[in-house]
């Protein structure tokens, strides 16, 4: 095993009953990554978390940390640690006591313990807080003792189960530069659970989306997000934007695609497996779609005639809600500080032009079976 | 980060013109004295015999249902009544014993109950909180006839055992309702820091359970010191309790012994219920006692 990978997980499944809520997940883990495992509830991805740390068994599989088969060991023997969703800090200790609870399973002198502990609430920046109940802490405060408790173990990894979920939004947009910046320079290995893709999008060097037990995508995070591999992934990244084509023909890396618009579409292949007449699903993110009153083949664009069903008003961004003849409906971003040209002769119910540039045709990854479903 | 509801009893709330008057209050005046009235008419029939027991203790007078003035004299005689301080440590004994068992077995079963699932759960757990159900006067025969038939002969470790079961379902009750609110995750985050299986039981759930343990005890120590029915069915000689001793004083005639005795047990009793219902107290969201 490479001495960079931190966390490796080898065809970890985990049922319940019936239910199963990991199913066969292989993944690694770099050293000194911020790692972040995103998915709708119930994806498995707090499941896949609690494996790492101890506290579910995997019911097939194998999991490492560093160079040590962890997969049947306890939580108190493993060289992790984790801030837990509700923090789990014991109300009955004092803020000290709790950051300091793990150090004397570290065979740490108690001065040498409290010493580590007031370094750790310095972190985080909570000095003078030693003596506080967690009752007699904001929930903010609360995060950063459940956090400096966890550093001051020293882990090999940081596990934390949706640490930001109970903060309000302010409050959490500055812990995420804060935590990030954190796990920088301590150049500490974090697995994030999060079910928020801007939060997971913000702090992630990498992203393993998940769904229904398994990974869909796990990819650098611009990646993920401009270069969806699978249509769940393209809908839980915000681009809902859905078109059915066929493959005309593929020459020199340009997948040429036959589409409902006025002309082909040609876009880069990143797969060389696509053969003529196979039927192909792309995507285009809102953000990337333009409005027009006439068809702009002009440089190059690719455009569909729509019929315009809504337009709401949300203060950065117009959205545009637009149906296809064949019935699909398309939602489109317009940067109210840029506006589309013509934007004001646009009205609901109207029809329109929707283009966009070929560049920014994203390709579903082809299906096994070549067939598409719907 | 406290997100507080709105206060329902600050907050005015209006249904068409009139304003609605705060929950429970009664909207006209003399309905409100009715009911003032009546409440006084409920106290009076439950507490004055138990006023003029205490106020009796001081009295006087021997033997006489008049006021003839104000002593502790009949205090006094208790300390120098062998048979009452007798059946007074008996009284301890019984009560200690079957307090130290019971807080150790129900806390157990509360913990085997609350935690995990196991066949015949239900039934154990009907089982278990039976005696509390069971007519005294049936257990108490039960019992008698179980030692007689085990061929143990009656004496003061009759009455502990007895004693110690009808009351262990109460601790086990008490520490159940105490482990409802319990956050798992505490245990787990005491795992996670390193701490085993054991060192998280005394440094994490004991001390958030311990309330509900103590508040158990008390309630035990408290239903164990008064009770008459049972122990007169399972006491042997030399093993006469408090309540026992009491009751056979008042074959003679009401003393006013008697009543300084009633009114130390009363006043004992009622210092453990409420320190037994402050700790029962469910903890605050946030882990603490209000």
């Amino acid at each position: 095993m490479s001495e960079s990978i931190s966390v490796e997980i080898r065809e970890v499944s985990k049922r319940f009953g019936d239910f199963v809520a990991v199913d066969s997940v292989s993944l690694e883990i770099k050293k000194g990554e911020f790692f972040s495992l995103l998915g709708p509830s119930g994806c498995g991805k707090t499941t896949l978390l609690r494996m790492i740390g101890g506290f579910e068994l995997p019911t097939a599989g194998a999991i490492r940390i560093g160079e040590k088969d962890v997969t049947h060991l306890p939580p108190y023997k493993r060289p992790v640690n984790m801030v837990f969703q509700s923090y789990a800090l014991f109300p009955h200790l004092a803020v000290l006591d709790n950051v300091a609870f793990g150090l004397r399973y570290k065979k740490l002198s108690s001065a040498d313990a409290v010493k580590k502990a007031r370094e750790s609430l310095a972190l985080v920046r909570l000095e003078g807080f030693e003596d506080r109940l967690p009752a007699q802490l904001s929930g903010g405060q609360r995060q950063r003792v459940a956090l400096a408790r966890a550093l001051a173990m020293e882990p090999e990894v940081l596990l934390l189960d949706e640490p930001l979920g109970a903060l309000d939004q302010k409050l959490r947009k500055e812990v995420q530069l804060e935590l990030k910046n954190l796990q920088r320079s301590l150049g500490l290995t974090f697995v994030f659970v999060t079910h928020d893709q801007e939060e997971a999008l913000t702090m992630s060097d990498r992203i393993a989306v998940m769904n229904q037990g398994r990974v869909e995508q796990l990819d650098a995070s611009h990646h993920v997000f401009e270069y969806p591999k699978t249509e769940f992934v393209a809908q839980f990244m915000g681009a809902p934007n859905f078109f059915t084509g066929v493959v005309k023909s593929l020459a020199e890396g340009l997948l040429s695609i036959g589409a409902r618009t006025e002309s082909e579409i040609r876009v880069r292949a990143r797969s060389n497996s696509w053969r003529p007449d196979d039927a192909v699903r792309f995507v285009v993110r809102p953000e990337k779609l333009d409005l027009r009153t006439k068809s702009g083949t002009s440089d190059g664009e690719v455009s569909i005639e729509v019929t315009i069903e809504d337009r709401v008003y949300q203060g950065v961004n117009t959205v545009w809600v637009v149906r296809s003849d064949e019935g699909e409906r398309y939602t489109i971003y317009e940067q109210n500080d840029r506006p589309f040209q013509e934007s004001s002769r646009f009205r609901v119910g109207g029809r329109a032009f929707m283009s966009w540039n070929p560049r920014d045709t994203v390709v579903m990854e082809k299906k096994e079976n070549g067939q598409l479903v719907g | 980060m406290s997100e507080s509801a709105p206060d329902i009893e600050t907050t005015p709330q209006f249904v068409g013109k009139r304003a609605v008057a705060p929950r429970g209050a009664a909207p006209f005046r003399w309905e409100r004295k009715a009911m003032g009235f009546h409440s006084l008419l409920v106290y009076i029939f439950l507490y004055a015999p138990i006023v003029i027991l205490v106020a009796f203790s001081f009295n006087e007078a021997k033997q006489t249902a008049r006021w003839e003035g104000f002593t502790l004299q009949w205090y006094g005689r208790l300390m120098e009544n062998k048979l009452i301080l007798k059946s007074m440590m008996n009284s301890l004994l019984v009560a200690g014993t079957a307090t130290v068992v019971c807080t150790l077995i129900g806390t157990l079963a509360a913990l085997a109950l609350g935690r995990y699932e196991f066949k015949g759960k239900g039934p154990t757990q009907a089982l278990l909180f039976l005696p509390i159900i069971i007519p005294e006067i049936v257990l108490g025969v039960a019992m008698v006839t179980f030692f007689g038939v085990i061929q143990m002969r009656l004496s003061v470790w009759t009455v502990i055992i007895s004693h110690i079961v009808f009351s262990v379902s109460y601790v086990a009750i008490v520490v159940r309702a105490r482990l409802a609110g319990f956050d798992r995750s505490l245990e787990e985050a005491a795992m996670d820091l390193g701490a085993g299986p054991v060192q998280t039981f005394f440094r994490v759930t004991l001390p958030l359970i311990l309330p509900g343990v103590i508040a158990g005890a008390l309630l035990v120590f408290t239903i164990s010191i008064d009770d008459y029915v049972i122990t007169s069915f399972v006491a042997g000689a030399g093993a006469t309790t408090l309540p026992l001793q009491i009751y056979s004083m008042i074959k003679v005639g009401v003393t006013p012994e008697v009543n300084a005795i009633s009114t130390l047990l009363l006043l004992f009793t009622i210092v453990m219920i409420i320190v037994a219902q402050r700790l029962q107290q469910p903890p605050t969201e946030k882990g603490e006692r209000k």
